[in-house]
């Protein structure tokens, strides 16, 4: 494997697993769960994207032939996360859970 | 090069998984912990793609297909049952 594909699937995973870190860290840094909602959902799915894209572009590499099987997990991952995303935001209305004073709006006058 | 990228991985995808058992475990309300045991699992999505590449092996695919499966199945019944009072009416 030469270098340059080596240097692109290292910057692939290390920009995927940090943006997986960033999400968590929004996930316990945030105040209430209408705003912790928003940490996972984004950013930790990019990150599972850029891993898996890091991962294709090895497999590649490694055999000579196109893998292009990873990417059903990608594809997967990007739409039932704002299915799931969309679930939670409800549940949490419906379960009229508190809101810290700066979050606009009014959560269960729906 | 690879290897210092994947040891740092692992670390980095570890410590965000400590970070949503953390909200598991402390999670003021029950939709918090249904949403930090929905990224646990993305986490580990990410964790198990990691250890193929560490290894070699595309034999962890399936896997991790699987675990994405299971798991959006899992949260949207959790989400309906809290939502709903039941799963299928």
């Amino acid at each position: 494997m030469s270098v340059w594909v080596e240097g692109l699937v290292a910057a692939l995973i290390l920009i995927g697993a940090g943006f997986t870190l960033v999400g968590s860290i929004g996930l316990v840094r945030l105040q209430d769960v209408y705003t912790r909602l928003h940490g996972p959902t984004k950013a930790t799915t990019l990150g599972v994207g850029g891993i898996i894209l890091a991962s294709l572009v090895f497999f590649t590499a490694q055999t000579g032939v196109l893998s292009v099987h990873e990417v059903l997990i990608t594809l997967f991952l990007f739409i039932t996360a704002p299915v799931s995303a969309h679930l939670l935001a409800k549940t949490a209305m419906h379960r009229q859970e508190k809101k810290v004073q700066s979050t606009r709006g009014e959560p269960w006058q729906q | 090069m690879l290897s210092f990228a994947l040891n740092a991985a692992f670390v980095m995808v570890g410590i965000a998984m400590l970070l949503g058992s953390w909200r598991v475990l402390v999670g003021p309300s029950l939709t918090d912990r249904v949403l930090a045991l929905d990224t646990l699992y993305i986490n580990s999505i990410a964790l198990i793609v990691l250890f193929g590449i560490y290894l070699g092996t595309s034999m962890y695919f399936e896997a991790a297909l699987l675990i994405a499966l299971i798991g959006f199945v899992s949260t949207v019944a959790v989400a309906k049952y809290l939502l709903r009072g039941d799963i299928i009416e």
